[in-house]
């Protein structure tokens, strides 16, 4: 097995028993040794916990018993999941002061229950707040593709990780677009399902109202795998849907026929860089898209998932604002005051254009089964910088990496983010599926895949 | 009217009202953040919902 294998071959490998589940592992860690040190996408390794998961799983494989669908697979989680015995950082330098959280987070418990091995946690953006990736107290995570540039944020180690075959899966969070940005910029597969369709209990929140949890990988087939080992309900999470298991992995290889896409127009197309829609063409034209349809007021949407964000964001952090505001990153708890500080009916207005918003775009979708729009306006933009030039002019970067992502996640509609191989950086494209329909983004992206329209580049070593 | 200078005072003001500690090297980061927020919501604003409009969460008073 190379670092590059896929969950579903090493799966397959383990299962069959060409390669046992230890050594997997080992040679996961092994990996991580050699290239951490580089990328900084770890910030805990848990070996011996991982270990003893792979040695169990070869016990069970040698009593004749049937392992689970990602039997071996070594995983790894963006450091705002709870992980047993490990203080959830959150990408902070406070909660490091937090006790070991006593238990897995439930979706930690489910892909391990179908047999993959949790070999640590990864490095994030300071409370999610940030889609770069970089952060000030455990130095950035490093884009595989170009070790000067971001991963994207703010789950930059999943992104970085997954990228540079470190481990084939790992999970991120996305509100504004956290798992679809480190997507694009790293060249990866990134499935944020609907708002309430996986567990977030256990996982450290920051906005409750768009917060989701989800994979990344390097191929359509691992998300899938992953994602139905992940469903089901949890009343540990108020959000999370009483909704039997939908599977997407047996619908996969359906093909694209009957399914009708369109691209995302007007808002989507301003701002983006001729990457961003080079990439758009390629995904359209593999799919015969030929429709361009129109969010209406994407860019309000965007704005009010901003005010939300802001707001919410300051709640939850109020307390620690008022008693540790110096050990925040300064960018995060500027913009937290700012949220502390804006009149409560201005988040209230943004709530009721949220329920507008989504009943229009729901209304799209009578006449659509996918809409396909750019993950991120450019490609990965280098460590540090602060601007960008779009359309001849400079803009702010931090901002406007997401400005794709919000209005789509503001509704929680489920998209899966595949990578685009241009050179020498990749891009995204969002496949945005109607609420529940994770499986039609996942076949298309298969399908893409399949074509090699879609792909995950190797990245240079 | 001094926009500018009265969004020095509502930081000062609403931070005190929430107790709030705010450096005062932390005042322009948090001044121009809050521009961006309150230009964001000004856009949110002008799109015209009737009274009866709901907000998009919603409560039930239920059982967990």
């Amino acid at each position: 097995m190379t670092p590059w294998a896929s969950a579903s071959e090493v799966a397959a490998a383990v299962n069959s028993g060409a390669q046992s589940a230890l050594a997997t592992i080992e040679l996961a860690l092994a990996r991580i040794e050699a290239r951490n040190g580089t990328l900084n996408a770890f910030t805990s390794v848990v070996a011996e916990r991982a270990r003893a998961k792979a040695r169990a799983l070869d016990a069970v494989r040698a009593d004749g018993k049937p392992l689970g669908p990602l039997a071996g697979v070594p995983f790894a989680v963006k450091n705002l999941f709870d992980v047993a015995d490990l203080p959830t950082l959150a990408g902070s330098k406070i909660n490091r002061e937090r006790p070991p959280a006593e238990r897995d987070s439930p979706l930690i418990a489910r892909l391990e229950a179908a047999g993959a091995v949790l070999v640590g946690a990864l490095n994030m953006g300071e409370y999610a707040y940030d889609f770069t990736g970089e952060n000030m107290h455990d130095g950035p995570s490093r884009n595989p593709h170009d070790t000067g540039r971001m991963t994207g944020g703010s789950s930059g180690g999943s992104g970085g990780a997954v990228a540079g075959g470190l481990v084939p899966l790992s999970l991120g969070s996305d509100t504004n677009g956290s798992i679809r940005v480190p997507a694009s910029f790293c060249g990866l597969f990134g499935l944020k399902p609907t708002y309430g369709r996986l567990s977030r209990a256990r996982s450290f929140p920051f906005v409750a109202s768009l917060d989701h949890l989800g994979p990344l990988a390097r191929s359509a087939r691992d998300l899938a795998l992953a994602y139905d080992a992940m469903q089901g309900p949890d009343p540990e999470d108020p959000v999370c849907v009483d909704r039997p298991v939908e599977p997407a992995l047996p619908g996969l290889e359906r093909g694209t026929q009957g399914l009708r896409v369109a691209v995302a127009g007007g808002y989507f197309k301003r701002g983006a860089s001729p990457e961003a829609l080079e990439a758009i063409d390629r995904i359209a034209k593999a799919l015969g898209a030929t429709r361009e349809i129109e969010l209406p007021e994407a860019g309000r949407a965007r704005a009010a998932a901003y005010v939300i964000t802001a707001t919410e964001g300051a709640a939850l952090h109020l307390d620690r604002l008022r008693t540790r505001a110096a050990d925040f990153d300064p960018a995060t708890r500027d913009r937290l005051i700012a949220g502390a500080i804006a009149p409560a009916a201005l988040a209230i207005k943004a709530q009721k254009f949220r329920r507008w918003y989504r009943e229009t775009v729901l209304k799209v979708f009578d006449g659509v089964d996918a809409i396909l729009a750019p993950a991120t306006p450019f490609t990965a933009p280098a460590l540090g910088q602060q601007t960008m030039m779009l359309d001849g002019v400079e803009v702010p970067l931090r901002p406007n990496i997401g400005i794709f992502t919000q209005p789509i996640s503001f509704i929680g509609l489920p998209v899966v983010a595949v990578p685009v191989p241009l050179r020498p950086l990749p891009i995204g494209v969002q496949i945005i599926a109607a609420p529940w329909r994770e499986d039609v983004a996942l076949r298309l992206a298969y399908a893409l895949e399949k074509e090699q329209v879609a792909l995950a580049p190797r990245p240079p070593e | 009217m001094d926009t500018s200078k009265d969004l020095d005072t509502l930081i000062d003001v609403a931070a005190r009202a929430i107790d709030l500690p705010v450096e005062a090297e932390w005042k322009p980061g948090v001044k121009a953040h809050l521009e961006v927020l309150l230009r964001l919501a000004a856009v949110v604003e002008q799109f015209k919902l009737p009274d009866e409009a709901e907000p998009a969460p919603v409560f039930e008073a239920r059982h967990a």
